[in-house]
């Protein structure tokens, strides 16, 4: 005996993301999901934008790091509202499911922010499947990378909005082409906006943050 | 890497499907439709099936996959066709914004009871 079913097997996470962008949406509040491979430099690229968006816009920062606090504190001295967020056991520590972020935002709050980021956990695969009811995906690469990773893990940079090529103050001392990193980029998404950074040095980081401060303004019915 | 929810997630909705006035119910396929751009990896999906379906009616099920193609659509010409690598320009207009029809879904369509 054959039982038709035809449903989507995400579709709780789904609900629950639907759940959360109403959330967020009461609350006028801009998020952004960030995502990458381990050690591409999320962290150190928020902790030198946040500061530039104090106090004026008012941020928090969600940061699903598996086993350490570091990051968190890395970006407390922001002056960002900071949660760390512990990931659950099962099929919890490769990605932020939905239900995951709706417990961290509640308790971190959003109804005194304009802007929520959530520091995806660091991999380019599993993150690009789970909605978190966010208003924007960025996907970041850095130049120790390698310049084929978009057309290796095509899906991440195909449902990312935005892109970022981070460390370029390495590229003197890389053979790392940088043209074709984001040639790769937008083989797989030819639309996607790329901004070339080093947050270490704070190059190139004006036009991402004019980015961010635009979808902000935009969210909260300023402009 | 996430197959584990995915296969919890698949076997829990399986098990709501079984009609309840069914006696020992056991399943013997569970019928999927996955996108081939859907972060899924057969052998891992299986695996962790296996191991979550322990003692249920699911038990000893097995995993029939049925693979969707990619399929887009360009908005600036109206092109359709299927993408095979993962190269999404418009081969025809180059520059269109190129949307996704089909590929990334992870579906379960039917089980199938002994
Ligand atoms: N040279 C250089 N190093 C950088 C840059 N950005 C980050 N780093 C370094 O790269 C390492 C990793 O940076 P993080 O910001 O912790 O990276 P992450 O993506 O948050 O890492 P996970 O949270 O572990 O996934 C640190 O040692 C940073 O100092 C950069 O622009 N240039
Ligand atoms: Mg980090
Ligand atoms: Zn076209």
């Amino acid at each position: 005996m054959e039982i038709n079913i035809q449903k989507n097997v995400l579709e709780a996470n789904e609900t629950e993301a639907d759940r959360n962008r109403k959330y967020f949406n009461e609350n006028n509040v801009f998020v952004l999901n960030m995502m990458s491979s381990p050690g591409s430099g999320k962290t150190e690229t928020l902790c030198k934008t946040l500061t530039k968006l104090a106090p004026k816009i008012r941020v928090g920062v969600l940061v699903g790091d598996i086993c350490t606090t570091n990051d968190a504190d890395r970006l407390a001295v922001t002056g960002a509202k900071v949660l760390q967020i512990n990931t659950d056991q099962f099929g919890g520590d490769c990605h932020l499911a939905a239900h995951v972020v709706e417990k961290y935002a509640l308790e971190l709050g959003c109804e005194d922010l304009d802007l929520l980021i959530v520091e995806n956990i660091g991999n380019l695969v599993c993150p690009a499947e789970f909605d978190i009811g966010e208003d924007a995906k960025a996907v970041m690469l850095s130049v120790t990378e390698g310049e084929d990773k978009p057309l290796k893990y095509p899906v991440i940079f195909q449902v990312a909005d935005i892109a970022i090529l981070n460390k370029i103050d390495l590229l003197p001392y890389l053979d790392f082409d940088a043209g074709l990193a984001v040639e790769n980029m937008k083989k797989v998404h030819p639309q996607i906006p790329v901004f070339e950074i080093a947050a270490k040095t704070e190059e190139g980081l004006e036009p991402w943050i004019q980015w961010l401060k635009e979808k902000v303004a935009q969210k909260i019915g300023r402009k | 890497m996430h197959e584990m929810g995915i296969a919890e997630q698949l076997a829990q909705i399986a098990i709501d499907s079984i009609p309840a006035d069914i006696e020992n119910p056991k399943v013997e396929i569970v019928n999927l439709r996955i996108g081939k751009m859907a972060a899924i990896v057969e052998h891992s999906l299986t695996f962790c099936f296996e191991i979550i379906v322990k003692d249920t009616p699911l038990e000893g099920a097995r995993l029939e996959i049925d693979f969707v193609p990619v399929m887009v659509h360009c908005t600036g010409c109206d092109n359709e066709w299927e993408v095979e690598g993962p190269v999404f320009q418009c081969p025809n207009c180059k520059e269109g914004k190129v949307e996704m029809l089909s590929g990334r879904e992870i579906q379960i369509t039917s089980i199938e009871l002994v």
